[in-house]
């Protein structure tokens, strides 16, 4: 009953989605304001009506209704509760419908949040919100529709995954998907502003909260799905260059220069139709991180059920989204009326190289992502990129970024003075030297490139440092003055400070964990001890545990330091009765400056086991950045100017005369 | 000039899909059989390590054998292992083709997991590419008269070898 119930509410929501695209966009081209007051209503009831469908689906999940193929196929009556619900996202319609309703949420957030609005810009946001709804939900619908029943019903579900059943892998997709769809408000602000031929500083402000929001979500998802893929694929590393990982940077790198631009777009009206179109950008590249998962058009150790018609499907919404919003950029774009030239050295001028490294960036990953297959379409040849080439191309992209982002935040807007950002600059000189020769005496001159490595996290930190005292003016002044300074500094101001501080610390974990790590891959035996970077891993023993629907090998290992012990190890390997499928159980012993990580693989039939040991320094301050990345972009997020003074048009236009006038 | 530069991106995002869309077609259907039932390519590699023969089209006639392409830089490769090395105790030969890789760190990395080998070539890429492979690991089945018989993409699990690997070598066996 619930299930139908779920189901009509999808083509119920489709409806509205339809009606919410068409009624407020020609109510807004006529000014008709009862036609453009449709759109909050519409927004609010197309979520009213997913979120039904999806608390249906969960709900379903939650009571193992096996009379859904879904369910059947994805869960499994033994599951513990918690992993009953997460399954909804971990196969193709579930994830879908977690998509759409994400997707449902941020509209129906506009029509709530977006009180001050003008009533044609936010009727014209939300239509194209619908637009999209529409698209997926009859995707959802027409090939992937999660309430259709089964027959015979049978006794118990086909089970979920064993790899799936972990808290990383259920709560980083959401996260991801925030990210994803969140971007879907800055593309719908960006077709807005195409239509009615006007980007402003007030358009800039409302837009740069919804990016903000989804580029947390989607950093915390991409170090959450990192995170995961360390601990539970057991190949001791945290990023594999994989199409679907790749998938989710690229929108983050072309998001974080969308967040940056949009600054530009806010303070100097310039760098207009470059933002509307990093906009455009960003969403397009979650549609096609979302193709490339579910088209199985790139092999990948993350991809969905293959299914080439779902491909094509998702290819046609693509190009109904990009291919439109692209066209309508081409046709109006060169309309908009420019912002004036701008000197290179200046803030603004460091932000448009942060836009143009952060974009080639981006274009590299998407040129390895795509290059095999194209290559494949036109000569019939098949490569693989791997690891090398990003260390080729994408590293030496990041580096002057890195340099840049130390220098920019110093630089003024408008004309700015190299030398005296430099000079203002001369602690972050002192510290990068510091990190070269420090790492060369303690590491060794082979040790070169994480001096540099090294050197480029100390630059940034140290000038992020150096560009917050001089904000708070803490040599020079008393400390009462300093912390009230501190204090009064914007919220976004110290955004900026968290996130490139995380950046920096993330670049420590990068470094070091591709320095410094050792490796041993071994046939053990119970009784051995092996030795890694200083550490002593003593093979203990190995016991054969059974539960409800699997059987383990896990072994008991200690961890010596200098012949005392530091910790238990107990790595395992778990088969599942239910289902073909083996699980790795990764044992990790982190101090935050390492971790010790152990994995034991199958017997050799003579009482060995595989045993792979790694030591991998510094691999925690990956997430400690990122999370700190995130956090950044949360306290930017809660900046009162985005709460308050949330301009009305006429007003940011007096304060941008004032601004010229200054 | 200006409007042409504002078309740039719809141009270069028409291309982005014909190629998805070429794409879809020619992956659902070449990637697992591009070369199935082919002869193996003509090729000669030197050997990974030295003093050991190099590995060559001809090693491959008059036995049932696999040849697996790796890299140590190839996370996947790592967990593949366990599987090669039972295949190989099982007696079924494998050939390995290391694919673009650095000589030392192949040679330590292979004597590290048990080296289930009969031969190692060292490869700079070209004859991978000739057997098609599309990214490390890659594995295949190739019959008595050095036909390929069978592609696996991925790393091989113990359950592909027991389920399928294994009873097709029976087979062509035969």
């Amino acid at each position: 009953m619930f299930d139908e119930a779920g189901h009509f509410a999808l083509i119920l929501a489709l409806c509205i989605a339809i009606l919410q695209s068409v009624v407020p966009l020609v109510g807004a081209a006529r000014r008709d304001a009862v036609m453009t007051a449709w759109a909050r209503p519409a927004a609010l009831m197309q979520f009213a009506f997913v979120a039904f469908a999806f608390f249906a689906l969960m709900h379903a999940y939650a009571v193992s209704d096996f009379s859904l193929v879904n369910v059947a196929d994805n869960s499994n009556s033994m599951k513990p509760l918690l992993y009953k619900l997460t399954g909804v996202w971990s196969n193709h319609p579930g994830s879908m419908l977690l998509w759409v309703f994400i997707l449902a949420l941020f509209g129906a957030a506009v029509a709530v949040f977006g009180r001050n609005l003008p009533p044609g810009l936010r009727a014209r946001v939300l239509a194209v919100q619908g637009m999209i709804g529409v698209g997926f939900l009859v995707f959802i619908l027409l090939t992937s529709n999660p309430f259709l029943r089964l027959s015979p019903i049978p006794a118990d579900g086909a089970g979920l995954n064993p790899l799936l059943q972990d808290r990383g892998l259920a709560f980083h997709p959401p996260m991801l998907y925030l990210g994803y769809v969140g971007f879907s408000i800055a593309f719908c602000f960006a077709i807005a502003a195409l239509i009615e031929g006007r980007v402003d500083p007030a358009w800039a402000r409302w837009v740069r909260p919804w990016t903000l929001a989804a580029w947390c979500a989607l950093t915390a998802g991409i170090a959450g799905g990192s995170w995961w893929s360390y601990y539970t694929l057991g190949w001791g590393g945290w990023w594999f260059w994989d199409p679907v990982e790749n998938a989710s940077f690229m929108p983050w790198l072309i998001g974080t220069a969308l967040l940056h631009s949009a600054i530009v777009v806010e303070r100097r009206e310039a760098l207009k139709t470059w933002t509307i179109l990093l906009a455009i950008l960003t969403f397009s590249l979650s549609l096609v991180g979302t193709f490339l998962v579910r088209s199985g058009i790139l092999t990948s150790v993350h991809a969905f059920a293959v299914d080439p018609r779902r491909g094509i499907f998702i290819l046609i919404l693509i190009c109904l989204y990009t291919g439109g919003a692209l066209l309508l950029f081409a046709w109006r774009a060169p309309q908009l009326q420019g912002g004036g030239l701008f000197a290179p050295i200046s803030r603004e001028g460091g932000l448009l190289l942060n836009n143009l490294l952060l974009t080639t960036a981006a274009a590299t990953v998407l040129i390895g992502t795509l290059y095999p297959l194209f290559l494949n379409v036109l000569t019939g040849q098949r490569v693989s990129v791997g690891p090398p080439f990003y260390r080729m191309t994408f590293v030496p992209i990041m580096v002057p970024l890195l340099v840049a982002m130390g220098v920019g935040p110093m630089l003024p807007w408008k004309r700015g003075d190299l030398p005296a950002a430099l000079v203002r600059l001369k602690w972050a000189f002192v510290a990068t030297v510091a990190a070269v020769v420090v790492t060369l005496a303690a590491a060794g001159v082979r040790s070169i490139y994480a001096a540099c490595g090294l050197a480029l996290a100390a630059w940034l930190f140290a000038a992020t440092a150096s560009e917050l005292a001089e904000r708070v003016h803490l040599f020079g002044d008393k400390l009462s003055a300093v912390a009230r300074r501190a204090l009064h500094l914007p919220r976004s101001a110290w955004g900026m400070t968290i996130a490139h501080a995380g950046m920096a610390i993330v670049i420590v974990g990068i470094t070091g964990s591709n320095a410094w790590r050792e490796h041993k891959f071994l046939t053990g035996r119970p009784g051995q001890s092996y030795d890694i970077a200083g550490y002593t891993v003593a093979f203990n023993s190995v016991k054969t545990v059974r539960g409800a629907d699997w059987t383990e090998t896990r072994a008991n290992m200690r961890l010596l330091d200098g012949g005392r012990e530091i910790a238990e190890l107990h790595p395992f390997r778990r088969f599942y009765t239910s289902e073909d499928g083996d699980q790795t159980g990764v044992a990790i012993h982190t101090d935050l400056l390492a971790d010790v990580y152990a994995v034991i693989g199958a017997p050799d039939g003579t009482g060995g086991y595989v045993v792979r040991l790694y030591y991998n320094p510094l691999v925690p301050w990956i997430w400690l950045g990122a999370a700190a990345m995130a956090l950044g972009g949360l306290v930017s997020l809660s900046d009162r100017r985005h709460r308050v003074g949330a301009p009305t048009r006429a007003r940011a236009a007096a304060a941008a005369q004032v601004q010229a006038a200054e | 000039m200006r409007r042409w530069l504002f078309m740039l991106p719809g141009v270069l995002f028409a291309l982005l899909i014909a190629g998805f869309y070429v794409g879809i077609e020619v992956h659902s259907d070449v990637l697992p059989s591009a070369l199935i039932n082919k002869p193996a390519p003509q090729f000669s590699l030197p050997p990974l390590i030295a003093g050991q023969p190099g590995f060559s089209t001809a090693d491959l006639k008059g036995h049932v054998s696999l040849v697996n392409a790796f890299a140590s830089w190839c996370a996947p490769c790592r967990d593949e292992a366990p599987a090669l090395s039972a295949l190989a105790r099982s007696g079924v030969p494998i050939y390995g083709i290391d694919y673009k890789d650095k000589p030392a760190v192949a040679r330590a990395w292979v004597t590290a997991l048990g080296d289930p080998y009969r031969r190692i070539g060292a490869d700079s890429g070209d004859v991978a590419i000739d057997w098609g492979v599309y990214g490390v690991p890659e594995t295949f089945l190739v019959d008595r008269s050095g036909r390929i018989r069978y592609k696996h993409v991925g790393p091989l699990s113990e359950a592909d070898v027991a389920k399928t690997i294994l009873p097709l070598v029976a087979r062509l066996e035969k």
